[in-house]
């Protein structure tokens, strides 16, 4: 099986303001069976951010949504098995760092994140180590949702505050930026599980990265039900919640030192 | 395991029931009940060596489990054994002290297990996401190959017109 299709990879250019212009970023788009929705999200990615990379972490999907995406010109990390969201990241996470970039961002294939509001995100790495976008900062957030899980959320949101010392109004985002440091930390020890998001947030804090929130507006899912609390998502916010407290630290000031990653061709 | 089951109870049965039972009675068994328990033992014991033999177990636990086959072996010949571990710590019931040790043992052997699910999954984990890395890599590589490929033959055709 030859691939025919080329890499299209444009690393130069001078339109990009400030700080984009002179670090590789790439694009980490986490995708399971999203065939529907992916080919908007990559059109949307050339348009608007045309110097970025991209690479699609197909998670194990039944669909074709490694094909979809090889056509486009983007790589495709093609996962053997579903890994779950926690470990078609850190496959993503991997090849940043065996790829040497200086900075990633995570966008969902689902089309929620408006790929024109990466480079808010991405602005952020120059005083920050890792930038989240978070739905509900803003006074016009369009983004709702059910009253239990609004509950559980705020359960949470506690935890995490007790834990990092801090007040996090998103700890879920999907959205978020990293930069060479965070993605070596994250290479080796992102979290695999269900709401990862919440504990890499905690682990983050811990070894010392400087973390800012950055309130964006969500867009309306493509598809997917509402937010109602399952007695399964109920579940996972007290095995987070149970966890997070059992793995407990001490913060730390200042950034630990983290251990290289073997990547493919580091 | 060999832990009875409710039905085959009393294993350790007193032989004579029209005297109060004392703490060395438990020592004795019917013959019937002796033999079967060694015949289970011997089972067992069969069934771990054709595992090991077959390779169908890491040494590690072939060791495991064959110590708690001899174990259990002497505990079916010598009932004594049983009665003076009870003794030793003060379980008036020996086969009370068989199932606590036995649960205790059971136990740790989960636990254990929990814990080599779970370095085992990250593992596969690794591998999984490696796998995918090298894929890329590999699919990168030959395109380029090809490209190259396409490129000799380009100037070889330039070069005999």
């Amino acid at each position: 099986m030859v691939h025919s299709g080329t890499n299209q990879r444009v690393q130069n250019c001078g339109s990009c303001r400030s700080l984009e212009s002179v670090i590789r970023v790439l694009v980490i788009i986490p995708a399971f069976n999203e065939a529907s929705t992916l080919p908007a999200v990559l059109a949307t990615l050339r348009d608007r951010c045309p110097d970025y990379d991209v690479v699609v972490v197909d998670d194990g999907s039944t669909d074709d949504t490694a094909g979809i995406a090889r056509s486009t010109g983007v790589t495709v990390l093609t996962l053997p098995y579903n890994l779950g969201i926690g470990g078609a990241l850190r496959t993503g996470f991997r090849y940043a760092v065996a790829q040497n970039y200086d900075a990633a961002v995570q966008v969902d294939a689902d089309g929620q994140h408006d790929p024109g509001l990466i480079s808010q995100l991405v602005d952020q790495l120059d005083h920050a180590d890792f930038a989240v976008g978070t739905r509900f900062s803003t006074g016009t957030a369009n983004y709702e949702v059910g009253r239990t899980r609004r509950f559980a959320m705020r359960t949470l949101e506690l935890t995490v505050r007790l834990l990092t010392g801090r007040r996090y109004t998103d700890t879920s985002s999907g959205f978020r930026a990293f930069n060479r440091d965070v993605l070596r930390y994250f290479a080796l020890t992102y979290p695999s599980e269900y709401m990862e998001s919440v504990e890499a947030l905690v682990n983050a804090s811990y070894q010392g990265f400087r973390i800012v929130e950055v309130p964006i507006d969500m867009q309306a899912r493509a598809g997917g039900e509402p937010s109602n609390m399952h007695a399964k998502l109920a579940y996972h916010y007290v095995r987070v919640i149970a966890t997070l407290l059992v793995r407990a630290q001490r913060r730390t000031g200042v950034a630990a030192p983290v251990q290289p990653v073997m990547g493919v061709s580091a | 395991m060999i832990a009875p089951p409710a039905g085959l109870a009393p294993v350790f049965a007193v032989r004579s029931t029209d005297h109060v039972a004392g703490l060395d009675d438990f020592g004795t068994m019917t013959p019937r009940a002796h033999a079967f328990v060694i015949f289970a033992t011997v089972v067992c014991i069969i069934f771990i060596l054709r595992l090991v033999r077959r390779h169908g177990l890491r040494s590690k636990y072939s060791l495991l489990w064959l110590s708690l086959g001899v174990l259990l072996a002497a505990l079916g010949v010598f009932p004594g054994l049983l009665v003076a571990a009870s003794r030793l710590v003060g379980i008036y019931y020996p086969p009370a002290t068989f199932l606590a040790f036995a649960v205790g043992f059971l136990f740790l052997v989960v636990i254990h297990f929990s814990w080599e699910l779970s370095r085992l999954e990250e593992r596969t984990r690794i591998l999984a996401e490696s796998s995918a890395l090298l894929g890329a890599e590999v699919a990168r590589l030959r395109e380029a190959v090809d490209r190259e490929a396409a490129g000799d033959q380009e100037l070889e055709g330039t070069g005999a017109s």
